[in-house]
């Protein structure tokens, strides 16, 4: 379960905030992620940021997948 | 740990199955509707009744639609029911091949809608009508007791001319034909949702509500009898409208799921809320079968209107298995493409 | 959309599928616990792409809230004062008569809330109706639902109460650990991002079986499977982290410590498994009077259950939707005879959406 959906920090104002998705905007409580402000990446479940988005570690994990050779159809493309 | 397993409690509820009373999810343009709907023409001695029909034998043809429209909220970010009560009615007429000439206008007022709105309405109405060069011939307006209807509900009825050269038909799709989409999916009904109250979303979407007679008219032009079926995705979205057409005329439908436009904030709404943008309500595009040898100019000419201007390639028709409709997903995987089951509910777990 | 689009990249799946292919020797089983990690194998079909036979597990809250707590839905939603309001996932989870979306038909006021602060709101402007919301979820919702129980407690809304059927994910997982026989398992990436994936630890070496923690696009479910397929053909049996972005090894201790402030953990029903000791959460003693259960008095209602579906299976991942006689004829998303086919993150639900048939063995 548990939809979660990544948006981006617009405003903070105490607990609650703005969250941008894509374009999409809605308020969400912020009270679960103190550390977070303008510009920070939350996943927003139910109206509220459960978790920060750590860009590194994002990074980490797509240069990893990257790093996985490809395969036979791409070679004889 | 120990856990007990209760072989009575493995089992599940049958549910007494709510039959006999109409659900909203009834009006929502999937198989609860077509159930509805397979209950009760029988009772008009009809066959399917499509959304449009040809009414006369000889030429001209004279082609014949009626609309309901229950919108809330009244006025919304790219239209209003006033608008989307042309607009519907017209993209009705439009995808059997036919011309709009004139509309019928009836409204069922709630007691104490406030006048003014009542007003902008029609202002609405006029300026849609005309934009679409379709007069308003007759109407009716009927008030009822407060809590008897909703603020406002209007019913447009409209007869168009079909164009000499259209063989179109919900029936008529061929194995070969290209699938071709007018435009961006999901805006009109992820537009509504966002706009009602409670769900609290701010965004810059808007309606796709607009008449398409006209790109109808310049794929006909383009492509002849080549353009076999035409369908604006309403209710029921584009996954419902395919799965019709499939149905109708005994052909599969293979999409690639990469070619089908979604806007951003479309499907941002859709990943919120955990809604397939292909069961979502559209209000200005159509998806098209047309014989392969004439796509390229069929796509040419829509891409020359406006409302065509995003015109794309998602698919093509196979033989069979008959009503079946696929997508080749991200992954190069396959899966079914299944009509909408009833309402449309958020999904948060 | 920024850490989703990357995430759904055609040519990098691709390559995952070819280097799980590679990798595996064996049909491993593997269990996906979450829904939502269900609805992305399905809906782009991953499993028919690997040579992994994926088990779906029981991690859709929807499909294990017990019967009787929806009967209670339905007994306090008929009544006039009641404004219920609910997540769009469980109106048409079908009770012993009913479900809350032919109650809404029949007259109650039933609405769907997109979070729990909108319930909480819906209070603050109607005080002169209840309003009842029914906090079902996995470890992910439970710090949600804590903080609207806390506000309305703050802000004296005394005709606010919820009905709740909370349920923990890792006292399942080692039910099904006990039962099954699963070869590694899937953590769900958005429970571990609350919970972080210290519980998973003793789990991992008591049964040695690995446990990755995984996100949900297409990708994420893609070198989850990768990550648990490398663990078993090496030997190793630990917790990885897959979805490093949103999930820390602690986990969110400020949504923690809320859960703890307004629940306590007690043994719980789920739907369809049996009661599991220690796997719910219940309100704590001093928000009692937010409870729906004691405001309302429907502590006792009695519910009948149907013999055809094996829904207790599918959930504990022991069989699949193609193994039911009723999938697809008498069972179908329109006319439900168990949970699982009624939410979208059902397995029955998600095998039926994506078109699968049950081929009829002579």
């Amino acid at each position: 379960m548990c939809l979660g959906v990544p948006g981006r920090i617009v405003a903070r104002d105490g607990e609650m905030g703005t969250v941008d998705f894509d374009g999409l905007r809605r308020e969400a409580c912020l009270s679960y992620t103190p550390e977070a402000g303008p510009g920070d990446y939350v996943i927003v479940h139910v109206g509220f940021a459960i978790s920060v988005l750590d860009e590194d570690e994002a990074l980490r994990t797509l240069a990893v997948l990257r790093a996985i050779p490809g395969g036979l159809d791409e070679i004889s493309r | 740990m120990t856990t007990r397993f209760d072989p009575i409690a493995a089992t599940c509820p049958a549910p007494q199955a709510e039959t006999e009373r109409v659900l909203l999810g009834h009006g929502s343009g999937g198989q609860l509707m077509a159930e509805l709907l397979a209950d009760l023409t029988p009772r008009l001695g009809a066959g399917t009744l499509e959304d449009a029909a040809i009414v006369t034998t000889g030429t001209p043809e004279i082609v014949l639609s009626t609309d309901g429209f229950v919108v809330t909220p009244r006025f919304f970010p790219g239209g209003d029911i006033g608008s989307l009560a042309v607009h519907g009615t017209v993209n009705d007429l439009a995808m059997m091949g036919a011309v709009p000439v004139a509309l019928s206008l009836a409204y069922i007022v709630e007691e104490g809608l406030p006048l003014d709105e009542l007003r902008r309405v029609t202002t609405s109405v006029a300026e849609a009508a005309r934009a679409c060069d379709v007069r308003i011939v007759t109407g009716d307006t009927k008030v009822v007791g407060k809590g008897a209807a909703d603020g406002l509900f209007v019913t447009t009825t409209g007869i168009g001319v079909r164009l000499p050269g259209a063989h179109v038909a919900a029936a008529n799709g061929r194995p070969g034909d290209a699938v071709l989409l007018s435009g961006p999916i999901g805006l009109h009904g992820i537009t509504i949702l966002s706009t009602r109250e409670g769900l609290g979303f701010e965004s810059s979407l808007a309606s796709d509500s607009r008449p398409l007679h006209r790109l109808t008219t310049a794929m006909i032009t383009a492509g002849a009898c080549g353009v076999h079926t035409l369908r604006d995705p309403t209710r029921g979205g584009l996954a419902s409208a395919l799965n019709e057409l499939a149905a109708a005329s005994g052909v599969a439908v293979e999409l690639d799921e990469p070619a089908v436009p979604v806007p951003a904030q479309v499907a941002a709404a859709c990943d919120l809320l955990g809604l397939d943008p292909l069961h979502v309500a559209n209000e200005g595009c159509l998806v098209a079968f047309v014989d392969p040898a004439r796509a390229e100019a069929v796509l040419a000419a829509m891409r020359a209107r406006p409302e065509g201007a995003c015109a794309t390639r998602i698919g093509t028709v196979v033989a069979g298995p008959s009503g079946r409709v696929t997508m080749r997903t991200l992954v190069g995987s396959r899966r079914v493409i299944d009509m909408l089951v009833g309402e449309q509910l958020p999904r948060i777990c | 959309m920024r850490y989703l689009d990357e995430y759904r990249n055609p040519e990098l799946a691709r390559r995952l599928v070819r280097e799980i292919r590679a990798t595996a020797t064996r049909p491993w089983s593997i269990m996906e616990v979450c829904g939502g990690q269900t609805h992305t194998i399905v809906r782009q079909g991953i499993d028919e792409l690997i040579p992994v036979r994926m088990v779906h597990g029981p991690g859709c809250p929807v499909c294990v809230t017990p019967l009787a707590t929806i009967d209670r839905a339905l007994a306090i939603a008929a009544r006039p004062e009641v404004i219920f309001t609910s997540f769009g996932d469980m109106l048409r989870v079908p009770g012993s008569g009913a479900d809350l979306l032919s109650a809404k038909a029949r007259g109650a006021d039933v609405r769907v809330v997109y979070s729990p602060l909108d319930a909480v709101r819906m209070a603050a402007a109607n005080p002169d109706r209840q309003v009842v919301f029914f906090a079902v979820g996995f470890e992910t919702t439970a710090p949600a639902n804590a903080m609207a129980v806390l506000r309305a407690d703050a802000e004296h809304l005394d005709n606010f109460s919820v009905l709740v059927s909370h349920v923990l994910v890792p006292p399942a997982m080692a039910a099904i650990m006990e039962s099954a026989s699963v070869d590694a398992f899937l953590a769900a990436g958005h429970v571990c991002a609350v919970m972080g994936w210290t519980e998973y630890e003793p789990l991992a070496a008591r049964y040695r079986v690995p446990i990755v923690v995984t996100g949900f696009e297409p990708l994420d479910l893609l070198e989850g499977i990768l990550m648990a397929v490398r663990q078993l053909e090496e030997g190793r049996f630990t917790v990885e982290n897959q979805y490093a972005r949103a999930v820390r090894r602690t986990g969110n201790t400020f949504a923690q410590d809320a859960v703890r402030r307004v629940f306590r953990v007690s043994d719980q029903t789920w739907r369809g498994i049996g009661e599991i000791p220690a796997s719910g959460l219940v309100l704590a003693p001093q928000y009692a009077r937010h409870d729906a259960t004691l405001r309302f008095g429907v502590g006792d209602v009695s519910t009948s259950e149907h013999p055809e579906c094996i829904a207790g299976e599918i959930l504990r991942g022991t069989r699949t939707p193609l193994d039911c006689a009723a999938y697809g004829t008498l069972c179908t998303p329109r006319r439900p005879l168990g949970a699982p086919m009624v939410s979208a993150e059902g397995t029955c639900a998600a095998f039926h959406n994506a078109g699968r048939i049950r081929q009829e063995t002579p």
